[in-house]
């Protein structure tokens, strides 16, 4: 297989596609096959559970692995280095969107997060622009965008990618605003790297598609343990959870959920795989939509181990300010998505 | 020759280190592996992304972890400039 991607990258892609669709297609009439050998009666509460696991979760693992090929690939058009040449010298505002967009492409992993802060702050990226950056990469990201729309559909995967994009630009907006360049660790702004050194290697469309198999193979290995605990903690939430309970807790009629549901995210850390399957569960015991999002954005938008790893950069105060204003911004989202829905 | 695996210790950073030694080991260059977990130390390379690879305080490759026929490659061609 190895071998295959690397002499022939593109008619294995080829091949690879059409082994997909096929898939996909039998998936339905293979799930159903599959349930119509137990003796459980369609349309039973067992029956749908059963349904859950052997259609829903094939399904969004394809159409996970087919999108992280895609943006695999789309993301080797992308670096760090060029986003910060494209923001270096944007005004504020125009820089929040294009750092907020830019999020969502270019390569991003928590573990860089200091790297790439120092990169931009020594580049002259204003920090609101780089807090824009640093909210939008990681709370949107191609796994919780796959797994919203193979579970709720595309206007659902709309919503959260656009409320996630509006955080982002005015969080980073506001703490630009707020001109806290003096609460950054002073070592961050003496630091002069020779960034001239690096040249930019231009990889061909094979390499591109070598990536794309890469990034597969990287993020099925990292999501797993996250999916299958998320969907057991979803499973045990769909079996023993009773019916509308979650309304009485997480329900719109109840004002003080959005804020407690950001409470308790905050500290939590999952990556997107495994809090869906959570979300999928809460939302069928009756949980508004507003409160859900608003919980699902706060364990991945915000997460205990980034802030930590952020505590390096920042002093205290700009830790507040960065958490306080994403919160506020979160508990927002979370109020108007339950007046009006 | 003097090897450094810049990165905090995340698990791509580990993977990194360990195919770097096996790249060594095939070979067989006298050299020392270092690892700079130290983020000032670190930025001051001017990478972007961990984790990084630093043959002779050149950066050979940041952000991404390659294979150790490509390290191989990367110490060979590092040797004959």
């Amino acid at each position: 297989m190895k071998k295959l991607i690397e002499q022939h990258p593109i008619s294995t892609t080829v091949i690879l596609l059409i082994l997909w669709i096929a898939l996909y297609i039998a998936l339905q009439p293979l799930a159903d096959a599959v349930i119509s050998l137990t003796w459980l009666v369609p349309g039973e509460h067992l029956t749908e559970a059963l349904r859950f696991f052997v259609f829903e979760v094939p399904k969004v693992l394809l159409l996970l692995t087919l999108v992280v090929f895609a943006v695999g690939i789309v993301r080797t058009y992308f670096s760090p280095e060029r986003t910060r040449t494209l923001l270096g010298g944007k005004s504020l505002f125009v820089g929040n969107v294009l750092a907020s967009v830019l999020g969502i492409v270019t390569p991003f992993c928590s573990c860089s997060a200091i790297p790439l802060f120092i990169g931009f702050v020594e580049a002259g990226v204003p920090l609101g622009v780089t807090f824009s950056f640093l909210i939008a990469a990681p709370m949107i990201n191609e796994i919780a965008v796959v797994l919203l729309f193979g579970l709720f559909g595309w206007q659902t995967a709309l919503l959260y990618v656009s409320t996630g994009l509006l955080i982002a630009i005015t969080a980073g907006y506001v703490i630009g605003r707020l001109k806290v360049e003096c609460f950054v660790e002073d070592w961050v702004y003496q630091i002069h790297s020779n960034t001239a050194e690096m040249e930019e290697i231009i990889p061909s469309f094979r390499d591109r598609i070598q990536s794309g198999f890469e990034a597969v193979k990287e993020i099925v290995a990292k999501v797993w343990p996250f999916l299958l605990v998320g969907i057991g903690v979803g499973a045990g939430i769909h079996g023993y959870v009773p019916e509308n309970f979650m309304a009485s807790l997480m329900g719109k009629s109840v004002w003080w959920s959005v804020p407690v549901a950001v409470l308790i995210g905050v500290p939590l850390y999952s990556n997107a795989a495994g809090i869906i399957p959570i979300v999928h569960a809460l939302l069928e015991k009756g949980a508004s939509l507003g409160t859900t999002l608003a919980f699902m954005m706060a364990v991945i938008g915000l997460s205990l181990p980034e802030t930590i790893i952020l505590r390096k950069v920042l002093k205290m105060p700009l830790i507040f300010i960065f958490v306080g204003v994403v919160a506020t911004g979160i508990i927002m989202v979370g109020y108007v998505f339950n007046v009006v829905y | 020759m003097n090897i450094k695996i810049l990165g905090s210790g995340c698990s791509n950073c580990r993977i990194l280190e360990r195919r770097t030694m096996k790249a060594v080991e095939a070979l067989k260059i006298d050299a020392r592996i270092e690892k700079v977990t130290d983020f000032q130390k670190i930025a001051s390379y001017g990478i972007m992304r961990t984790p990084g690879l630093v043959i002779d305080e050149k950066v050979a490759i940041s952000g991404s972890v390659p294979t150790v026929d490509k390290i191989q490659e990367l110490l060979i061609a590092h040797r004959s400039a």
